[in-house]
């Protein structure tokens, strides 16, 4: 079975893979180039634990297959800080405690920045939403909408209070 | 899948080159939202996938004078962000921005949905309705085709061996005519379709309908141009005595099952109110313009 070359660039990187017909996006992420950041939950497109950024689109990596990359430009949750830098979600993340067991985390940290890319000022059902492509079985959401809308706060160069305060 | 290959040609010539060349199965790749979790549960074994995306004018929306042309693969994001189409036809635009999240937003596409054949098929309604056609491209050269005639059952359509959709032609509206989607499910977002409901209505300058679509789906094996219930609006304005009428004949249209999303009698139910409520939707909007 012939092996697909692939040339894109992943996380501002030029990234080359053979893969297999078959397989997805988030396996060559996760297998091949260990980027396991992006989680496996359902494989079918119904969590979001796996969302990416591609070509300026979120995406589930599990609908997506690895061969289709070529020549893309996809932002994995590996992406989102600068360097040492957190992003400001992931920042808020932390602050409000909006995670338990983390494990749909990298899958909303990567949504809500794009909903941010998209939307500086957006409102909350707006928000709710945006990441209704993200299940969380933890936290209730409540925690992860307010960090969303802080960080959105933040990067309109406001100052929101920290809840810990 | 021990002999699956990939191919992503760059025209559609060179796709219906590699789809005569296949011997199995052949699948179209368009967002893959559907074809990848049938592949991983194994309910389609192909041998072949062609990815539609590479080909020039498969994804994009133009404008021409007198219709719309959507690329068969187009987004539904793009879809839901071009202006002069959800200004014209608000319903369809709508259907297919219903469809699962901002994510499978990113990669749904108006020919997977027709063609992944499910009865409870989002975006298709209003399509039917639009009377907007798709341009096939095959082993015998293009055909065009009514939206409507493309899917057969659940599951299935009346594409040949080696045809894919191209793009969709969805003809501008007239004066005062417009159309809505609505669908039932038990909540508010990701869920599939209990029944939907298209309406397109061309009105007269008083408000009096001169012309009516009515599709429902999720209510029979493929989607239902309900002919008695365009009839019932067909002369009339948007009455208490019409909508009566509209509601009685959409239910006689449909021809359901009861599944765990719904019963016959309850989906019949349904499918009035809905073409009630999408009925009204859809005359206020042509009257607006």
């Amino acid at each position: 079975m012939a092996k697909t070359h692939v040339t894109t660039i992943i996380n501002g990187e030029p990234v080359e893979f053979l893969c297999e017909p078959q397989q997805t996006l988030l396996d060559v992420l996760r297998d091949e180039l260990n980027l396991t950041g992006s989680k496996e939950g359902c494989s079918s497109g119904d969590c979001g634990a796996c969302t990416v950024i591609v070509d300026g689109n979120i995406v589930c990596a599990c609908l997506m297959l690895g061969a289709e990359a070529e020549g893309r430009n996809i932002t994995t949750v590996e992406g989102i800080a600068e360097g040492d830098k957190l992003h400001p979600v992931q920042q808020k993340f932390l602050e409000h405690a909006a995670l338990q067991c983390g494990f749909c985390t990298p899958g909303f940290i990567v949504a809500a920045k794009a909903l941010l890319d998209h939307n500086l000022n957006p409102t909350e059902e707006e928000t709710r939403y945006w990441l209704a492509g993200n299940l969380c079985r933890c936290t209730g959401y409540d925690k992860i909408i307010r960090a969303v809308l802080d960080a959105a706060a933040v990067m309109r160069g406001e100052n929101p209070p920290s809840p810990a305060a | 899948m021990p002999n699956l290959s990939f191919a992503a040609p760059t025209s559609v010539d060179e796709a219906v080159k590699i789809l005569a060349g296949a011997s199995g199965m052949a699948k179209m790749l368009a967002g893959g939202t559907d074809l990848l979790v049938q592949l991983r549960s194994g309910r389609t074994r192909p041998e072949l996938i062609v990815d539609t995306k590479r080909i020039p004018g498969l994804i994009g929306i133009r404008e021409e004078s007198d219709r719309f042309v959507i690329g068969a693969s187009t987004p539904g994001v793009m879809i839901y962000e071009n202006e002069a189409l959800t200004r014209a036809w608000p319903g369809i635009v709508e259907g297919m921005d219903l469809i699962g999240s901002e994510q499978i937003q990113g990669r749904a596409s108006l020919a997977g949905n027709l063609c992944n054949a499910s009865p409870a098929a989002d975006s298709v309604p209003a399509l039917i309705a639009a009377r907007a056609t798709a341009v096939i491209a095959g082993p015998s050269g293009r055909r065009e085709a009514p939206v409507e005639a493309i899917v057969t059952g659940p599951g299935q359509t009346s594409l040949q061996k080696g045809e894919f959709i191209v793009e969709f032609h969805v003809p501008k509206p007239k004066p005062h005519q417009s159309d809505a989607y609505l669908r039932f499910i038990p909540r508010t977002e990701m869920d599939i379709a209990v029944v939907g409901c298209g309406v397109n209505v061309t009105l007269d300058g008083n408000g009096v309908c001169t012309d009516a679509r009515v599709v429902l789906g999720a209510v029979a094996p493929t989607q239902v141009i309900a002919e008695e219930a365009a009839a019932a609006l067909i002369g009339h304005k948007l009455d208490n005595d019409t909508l009566s009428k509209l509601d009685a004949a959409a239910g006689r249209a449909c021809k359901p099952i009861s599944d765990k999303r719904g019963t016959i009698e309850y989906r019949i139910k349904v499918a009035g109110v809905l073409a009630r409520r999408a009925a009204a939707i859809a005359f206020e909007r042509a009257a607006q313009r």
